[in-house]
């Protein structure tokens, strides 16, 4: 069986999944009760600055009657007063030695106030200090959370005061809201800080209430941005994770990332690890669900590293980072085609409809009898099961004429139904850094890009 | 012991509930929204099926409701009573795997938000100045009122029962569809400007030389005749099934349900009757049929619901007698039956084996074994195909001027609601075509 235990910059937990500061780990009892139930660690509800909070600070957005695929927030730091927080905060580490605790801060932009917060924190005896550089609301109008995460300076200045007083491991955790996610890493890095956590919540707006016309949620007639987490955003975590991972300043310092971004299953779990992460951090599928799981993410992380033979999240950690690149390093001599499997297809035309109306118009509906028919093309007197269900048109790919958009792949409703097929293009692989290095032309001139398509053979239709 | 009293209302009140909207919702959230969708196809009025389950899903139920208009005036109706099994669900592409979405029953709550918000269709064209009568508002006479009404023809229904509706008002059972919700139908129709004249018999009160007169067309959709005559002694003492039917759906509190009662037939009418019988308080029902239950004349979820119900089958049975006593029925003489050689039908034919008579004891006999064809006698020169009124494609008799559509006219697949309203749509295009202009492109709203 899998080994899942981790050490983080020297934080160490029976496994790698950590509840993410928020509202879960807002008190001692919730998170009692999340360690009783397999949590391998907690990053403490940030505290810090005194605040106040305000009703209706949870927004969401559901997709049909899918509820939550993302939370949208403006609850701000942990309102409770700090003595209260900081002795649970002892009272948890006393109760579990073997879990990770991790407080997360957030004071004024004052070398004092950091140098308080630390030695604070130290003296609870928890594993690490997470520096909350991320929260993008009132946080940030106050000149604290992301309005630092966004400012690489201000990211290095106050890592530097945090690590002249910190004795345990300090981890920087950085805003998405910013052009080039690298930069703030960096200066956590060049600062000293001990590991990196990303990513924070998302600036957005949920909604707008169609029979109020106020903002959702309301907040007594008023609204605003708040921060956006859970299964939508996991694409974009990924890709800044990836960021990192790639960077080549962040990936020698060796610098380990606590991965965050709409984790709710283990295949999420192992894709963040397979990008770099070698901690991961949870919050809105607990928010959606409880603590409860997290056995399943222990559980289906544990097989699947099984079956696929790693023995230890370390061997998982940045395993496919080699196969992040670039479009200029992509092979433009690659070539699949989209194949439909007539024996499991329902003829839901999804697939016609997709590749007709917004991609290649290479998938025809073919009758009975082999030949080409339009939509909608029955008799207006024709009707019932039967009829509709036997003389329905196949719908199928014409190979050559298919770019591999993958598109049809993407909306068709059948598990493999539609599988994307290697075929040989007949071209020497080649990309377009080297076209752009071997043949410039070819990549600046529409004539000379029209004469190597004829040369190699790319017809364009 | 007295048996408890039954309130019929309760016992024949409409069998589906409605959705919730929240169920309507997640139903119309699991339908995949098809291209060129096979529901579509086989609903014989082509509803944009997916397009009026993606309105329920984003909460656009007005548009939801004016999409199932635009092909079908009769969706309450239709809703209900359709085959949805054979029809559009049948066709559904998650059939295979999983359950067909709950088209009939969607369509339904698109149609009742309609009714509770009079969220009914308009007329956008403009008069064209002509008239048509349409004789029966039956569904077919009703759809083709209300398509030529949209199509800006004036347009007079004559209907010699006392109320609108036809089969969807007395003769589906009140579990399938309440007598209300076709009677709201028709008000609709009349709300397109359709005039509805009831208690006026064609051929009696009106003559077809006098409606060639008034009006630019004349549109039969007269429906089926009388149940046939089994022509065995004692059949007076045997209820019409058609009537029976009738009675509980307009003074059910009046209808009398024997205690042990005989049902001679295999159909969905059949069924209906075995139904209402049993709901209103029979003890026992049987259903007694010439054939085997492979040659019964009614879908297949129809025998299922009536093995369901407790109804009791007797097949290979052919009745010969009603046993009579001065208090009515008391039994019911069949011979056994062996099936032969195919007949003109296809199914094997009913032999009668001599002296193979037995007694099905009974108090209440009902008979539902079809309906003879139309009463034509009041049309001179029309011409007929099996007994049926023989039209051409436009729905256009042999008599100029004069069209049909409907029962009256099927005389081979399968008559229902959906059909009669779809043959309600084509001949008041084909009217139109032909009043307006042969190349006027149409004007459908």
């Amino acid at each position: 069986m899998a080994d899942l235990r981790i050490n983080f910059a020297g934080i160490k937990s029976p496994n790698p999944f950590w509840l993410a500061s928020a509202p879960p780990t807002n008190s001692g009892a919730q998170i009692h009760k999340a360690f009783e139930a397999g949590w391998g660690g907690a990053v403490w509800k940030t505290i810090g600055a005194p605040v106040l909070n305000v009703s209706n600070r949870y927004g969401a957005w559901h997709q049909g009657r899918q509820r939550m695929l993302a939370i949208n927030n403006v609850e701000l730091i942990s309102d409770r007063p700090i003595e209260i927080n900081l002795r649970e905060i002892a009272e948890v580490k006393r109760a579990w030695p073997d879990r990770a605790v991790i407080v997360s801060a957030m004071v004024d932009s004052k070398p004092e106030a950091w140098r308080e917060i630390v030695e604070r924190i130290e003296d609870t005896g928890a594993d690490g200090i997470e520096l909350n550089y991320g929260c993008p609301h009132g946080m940030s109008e106050r000149g604290m959370g992301s309005a630092i995460g966004q400012v690489p300076e201000y990211c290095e200045r106050i890592t530097r005061w945090v690590m002249e007083a910190a004795t345990i491991p300090v981890m920087v955790k950085l805003t998405p809201n910013i052009t080039n996610i690298v930069l703030p890493a960096r200066a956590g890095v060049a600062a000293g800080a001990n590991a990196l956590s990303l990513i924070n919540t998302i600036n957005s707006i949920v909604g707008v209430d169609l029979d109020t016309l106020e903002l959702t949620p309301s907040i007594g007639g008023k609204g605003g941005h708040g921060g956006y987490a859970g299964p939508a955003v996991k694409p974009i975590a990924l890709n800044m994770l990836a960021a990192l991972g790639t960077d080549e300043v962040v990936s020698k310092s060796g610098i380990p990332i606590s991965g965050m971004g709409g984790i709710a299953t283990w295949q999420d779990a192992a894709q963040f690890l397979l990008l770099g992460a070698s901690s991961l951090q949870v919050c809105t599928a607990v928010m959606h669900y409880g603590f409860r799981i997290v056995e399943d993410l222990c559980d289906g992380l544990s097989n699947w590293m099984d079956e696929k033979g790693f023995k230890t999240i370390g061997e998982v950690t940045g395993h496919s980072l080699h196969r992040v690149s670039e479009f200029k390093n992509l092979d433009l001599s690659y070539r699949a085609v989209a194949r439909i499997d007539q024996a499991k297809c329902i003829k839901c035309n999804l697939c016609y409809v997709a590749c007709n109306d917004t991609a290649h118009q290479c998938i025809d509906l073919i009758s009975a009898q082999g030949a080409v028919v339009a939509p909608h093309s029955y008799d207006v007197r024709s009707n019932g099961r039967r009829e509709a269900v036997e003389t329905r048109p196949q719908p199928q790919v014409r190979e050559p004429d298919c770019v591999g958009c993958r598109l049809c792949y993407n909306v068709c409703p059948v598990d493999e139904c539609i599988a994307m097929v290697e075929v040989d293009s007949g071209r020497n692989a080649v990309t377009w850094s080297e076209l752009a290095q071997g043949q410039t032309p070819v990549t600046e001139d529409w004539e000379a890009m029209k004469d190597y398509r004829r040369q190699v053979g790319i017809d364009i239709h | 012991m007295e048996p408890a009293r039954i309130d019929p209302g309760k016992a024949l009140q409409e069998l589906v509930p409605p959705l919730t909207a929240h169920a309507a919702a997640v139903e119309a959230d699991r339908c995949l929204y098809c291209y060129d969708a096979p529901c579509t196809h086989a609903c014989p009025t082509h509803i944009d099926i997916p397009r009026f389950i993606k309105k329920i899903a984003t909460d656009n139920l007005r548009g939801s409701a004016e999409t199932i208009f635009a092909s079908n005036l009769l969706g309450a109706t239709c809703a209900r009573v359709c085959p949805v099994q054979e029809l559009c669900e049948g066709a559904c592409v998650l059939g295979a795997d999983h359950k067909p979405i709950a088209i009939g029953r969607l369509q339904r709550f698109a149609m009742d938000y309609a009714r509770e918000h009079r969220s009914y269709p308009v007329v956008k064209a403009k008069p064209t100045g002509k008239s048509i009568a349409v004789i029966g508002a039956g569904p077919a006479g009703l759809s083709c009122a209300g398509e030529l009404a949209r199509l800006g023809h004036k347009t007079t229904v004559f209907e010699k029962r006392e109320m609108p509706g036809g089969l969807s008002t007395y003769g589906i059972i009140a579990l399938r569809e309440p007598a209300d919700v076709a009677l709201e139908e028709t008000r609709m129709i009349e709300s397109l400007g359709v005039e509805i004249k009831t208690g006026i018999e064609f051929g009696r009160d009106v003559s077809i030389a006098e409606l060639q007169r008034q009006f630019d067309a004349v549109v039969l959709s007269v429906g089926m005749g009388s149940t046939p005559t089994l022509g065995i002694e004692g059949e007076e003492a045997v209820v019409d099934g058609l009537r029976f039917i009738e009675a509980s759906k307009t003074d059910a509190a009046q209808l009398r349900v024997g205690r042990n009662v005989i049902v001679i037939g295999a159909g969905n009418t059949a069924v209906d009757c075995a139904t209402i019988a049993r709901r209103l308080g029979a003890a026992r029902v049987t259903m007694v049929y010439r054939r085997s239950d492979r040659e019964m004349t009614c879908y297949e979820h129809e025998y299922d619901f009536a093995r369901k119900e407790g109804i009791e089958f007797r097949f290979l049975a052919q009745p010969s007698r009603v046993l009579v006593s001065d208090d009515g029925p008391v039994g019911l003489e069949c011979l056994r039956v062996e099936l032969g050689a195919a007949d003109a039908s296809g199914r094997p034919s009913p032999q009668p084996v001599a002296g193979s008579e037995f007694v099905l004891d009974g108090d209440q006999i009902v008979k539902a074994v079809g309906q003879n064809k139309p009463a034509l006698a009041a049309l001179p020169g029309l011409e007929t195909r099996q007994g049926f009124i023989a039209v051409d494609d436009a729905f256009l008799t042999s008599v100029a001027g004069v069209y049909a559509i409907g029962d009256c006219i099927r005389a081979s697949g399968a008559a229902s609601t959906v059909m009669a309203v779809e043959d309600g749509k084509l001949v008041a295009t084909s009217i139109h075509r032909q009043l307006v202009s042969a190349s006027a492109p149409l004007e459908v709203s």
